[in-house]
């Protein structure tokens, strides 16, 4: 149980910096580039999803061994 | 400002429903050692009836009503179909001709004339399982979200007659829904030639995803099943998405995958292998992310309820009951983020198999 809550939490801590970091430069491009604001953002929510993809496939085996 | 409108409307009335839950799980406090976990599973599980409200009566007795659904099953060449009040919530066992169907944990198992369930070592089921088709509780709210679909759309498309007016109604709420996900999602993934084909597929998942979550989040009778959260329903609408994308993938398409243009040959040998892997795991996280994400919405709210009994204290009761809403505002997020994404991706990985190479 212990084990599972430490990789869980290695889990969160991986996809909320990749989430944050991707989140900070979609903002500083939007704040640079704001006539394609749109484009960045659809462009974030997909690498997004893709991360946030990852962590969620590695909570449910996680919840599924322990 | 129509819009706006009607958005608060819905917002207001997803206020008061999650309020009724919290006064109704408050009232009926019972003495018993409360395990979340076990309601927690009980509430995010498919079964075989649907459970409308428990209350404990004023003599102490604890009353159970719930709706009995269809059960549906195949065994030895036989179809049986009875009502699943016939098992009296597992304590009955259900004799059919020559088989004997007893509901053990919400799964239905063949058992002899006094229902043993035999285990081996790890307390695993050793009872042999019939195909079951029945209706449960998730198929039986899948049907509702489709009468609803229908009713909704069918009932907006009418005004779409010979001659154009301006937009009316309902139709004004789901005009702009439909022109987000055509302009949004299908013209801006698949391409302005293309897209035409895929929108009915696109706006379908959108509509459907989207409906179900919202149904789910409502906390009483009809709603409340965790339907887009069953692993069963993502797969087969991510594998529906898998076919879409591969039935119509293109010659340049295929060629990425197993011969890589433009790449020495032994590089050429590996990306094929990863490429082929990669066409298996794109849907696959289609059907985890769906799943996870709204299972893992209903276990938050579901824990959040659960602090009150937990720390058997009426004052962390004001405290969440304002956490859980604030979860259910971000679910009512989430469940239109959720069907946008899925819709999206949908819609990427159409778009990268039809795409033709301009040369």
């Amino acid at each position: 149980m212990s084990l599972t809550a430490i990789g869980l939490g290695l889990i969160i801590i991986g996809a909320g910096y990749g989430i944050s970091r991707l989140a900070g430069s979609a903002l500083e491009s939007m704040a640079r580039q704001p006539e394609i604001s749109s484009k960045i953002q659809t462009a974030m929510i997909i690498a997004a999803a893709l991360i946030e993809g990852v962590a969620l496939f590695a909570i449910v085996v996680a919840l599924m061994k322990g | 400002m129509r819009h706006i409108k009607q958005i608060l409307l819905l917002i207001a009335i997803f206020f008061s429903l999650s309020t009724t839950y919290a006064s109704d799980e408050h009232a009926s406090e019972s003495e018993e050692v409360f395990d979340p976990l076990v309601m927690i599973d009980h509430h995010i599980a498919d079964s075989h009836e649907w459970h409308v409200i428990s209350f404990t009566k004023s003599n102490g007795e604890e009353v159970h009503i719930s709706m009995p659904l269809p059960v549906i099953v195949f065994y030895n060449g036989h179809l049986n179909i009875f009502m699943s009040s016939a098992f009296h919530h597992g304590e009955k066992v259900v004799k059919k001709g020559d088989d004997y169907f007893k509901l053990y944990h919400e799964k239905i198992y063949v058992t002899d004339e006094a229902g043993t369930i035999h285990y081996d070592e790890d307390h695993n089921v050793l009872n042999e399982k019939p195909w079951d088709f029945s209706i449960t509780k998730n198929v039986g709210s899948m049907f509702l979200s489709a009468v609803l679909l229908l009713l909704l759309f069918i009932g907006a498309a009418r005004r779409y007659g010979s001659e154009p007016k301006a937009p009316k109604g309902l139709q004004s709420f789901l005009e702009p829904l439909i022109l987000f996900v055509r302009d949004d999602i299908g013209i801006a993934q698949i391409g302005k030639e293309k897209y035409e084909r895929y929108m009915p597929y696109l706006l379908t998942v959108f509509f459907f995803i989207w409906i179900n979550n919202l149904i789910g989040l409502v906390p009483f009778f009809p709603g409340g099943s965790n339907l887009t959260g069953n692993i069963s329903v993502t797969m087969f609408l991510a594998i529906v998405t898998f076919l879409i994308t591969n039935i119509n993938g293109t010659k340049s398409y295929w060629g990425h995958i197993f011969w890589m243009p433009g790449v020495p040959v032994p590089i050429r040998i590996l990306l094929s292998g990863i490429e082929f892997i990669g066409i298996l795991t794109k849907p696959f996280a289609l059907m985890i992310r769906l799943m996870a994400n709204i299972t893992a919405g209903h276990i938050i709210i579901l824990s959040l309820f659960s602090l009150i009994f937990v720390m058997k204290s009426v004052a962390i009761a004001p405290v969440s009951i304002l956490m859980s809403l604030m979860m259910f505002m971000l679910e009512l997020l989430v469940a239109a983020l959720q069907a946008y994404i899925f819709t999206l991706l949908s819609a990427l990985f159409i778009g990268m198999a039809v795409h033709e190479e301009e040369h």
